[in-house]
């Protein structure tokens, strides 16, 4: 833990130090949480933070909710995924070109709710965007659909 | 871990292939708002199934196969009711324009802003790309530049009228997108536009 702080507070001072990163613009953020109720947050390395509206996604965060849970969340690429409650959902990849709208979008629903509306990324390239659970794997080719999994 | 013996014993019977309760999925394929239906291939190591007409299920049999079938009446709302709840509104886009050979935008631009600024009002943490398009005349690498430099000057205007920056993206899609289908090599005003993609 305290090498990743350090690490952390490095990445942060060199950023500062030669001007690469604006704090607190969209860097690293993928999306963004524009509806939770109940209990919500995100995994980041180790972490958990609570999650609100408002509150940004990276590449490979999880998305946690309660039992009275629920959230939805718009990617820079118009996908909404939405989860409700008793959900875990890994976003263990994302990339978008905003110039060309290639890129690659993994997300694995390890439990519970999931409604998707796919986007920029979906409808350049067909094979872009899947959506797996503990069993299966979705191809994904430009659509709306919803998935639940569990025992 | 409250129950590390069965823990061990899921484990084994994963290891040996034959886990007593597979995971069960159920995969809904939905219209879109404009009633049109997309495609989803769904796969597990039993099998697969394609998902391409409104409502069409797949869903994990007690076997572990993939069994196709259409989503009961009621299911969908039983079961995703919270999804679909919490689903965030659909991005809109506004299309901006400017005068010929200025920095100003056209009158229609003008109540174009305003209906933006309107809409990001009404939405929760609203963030925005602005993405600059531009019409057929000239190369792929000198559009991309000129529509991203034309992303990046509303961008700033948009700023000065409040907006923060952070909200802010900004994409230069170049030639790809024409509003309007054109000869290549044609310019075209309606083609050379900067969009607001709002979320």
């Amino acid at each position: 833990m305290l090498v990743t702080h350090l690490a952390a507070i490095r990445r942060i001072a060199v950023a500062f130090v030669f001007g690469l990163v604006p704090l607190a613009a969209w860097a690293d953020d993928i999306a963004q949480f524009k509806v939770t109720k109940g209990t919500v947050y995100v995994e980041r390395g180790g972490q958990r933070l609570v999650a609100s509206v408002g509150t940004r996604l990276q590449s490979t965060d999880t998305v946690v909710t309660g039992a009275d849970g629920s959230a939805g969340i718009a990617f820079i690429d118009n996908s909404l995924l939405s989860v409700g409650p008793n959900s875990v959902l890994a976003i263990e990849r994302y990339a978008f070109n905003s110039t060309t709208h290639e890129g690659v979008f993994d997300t694995t629903l390890r439990r519970g709710t999931l409604a998707v509306v796919s986007g920029k990324i979906a409808k350049q390239s067909p094979e872009a965007m899947k959506v797996r659970t503990p069993s299966s794997i979705l191809g994904v080719r430009g659509t709306e659909f919803l998935v639940q999994t569990g025992h | 871990m409250q129950y590390p013996h069965c823990a061990a014993l899921i484990s084994i019977a994963l290891i040996l292939g034959g886990c007593a309760t597979p995971n069960r999925d159920l995969i809904v394929l939905l219209p879109d708002k404009d009633g049109k239906v997309g495609t989803v291939v769904v796969q597990n190591p039993k099998g697969g199934t394609v998902l391409n007409t409104a409502y069409a299920t797949a869903r994990t049999a007690p076997d572990g196969s993939i069994q196709s079938s259409q989503a009961a009446q009621g299911e969908v709302k039983e079961m995703f009711g919270d999804a679909l709840g919490a689903q965030p509104p659909r991005p809109i886009s506004f299309m901006l324009y400017f005068e010929s050979g200025t920095d100003q935008f056209t009158e229609q631009s003008k109540l174009e802003v305003k209906r933006l600024l309107a809409e990001m009002g009404r939405r929760q943490a609203p963030d925005i790309t602005v993405i600059g398009h531009t019409d057929l005349v000239g190369s792929d690498p000198s559009n991309d530049t000129l529509s991203l430099q034309r992303a990046e000057r509303v961008k700033s205007i948009l700023v000065g009228m409040g907006i923060s920056a952070q909200r802010i993206l900004t994409a230069g899609r170049g030639r790809r997108e024409p509003l309007v289908s054109t000869a290549d090599g044609s310019p075209e005003a309606r083609n050379r536009r900067v969009e607001i993609s709002v979320r």
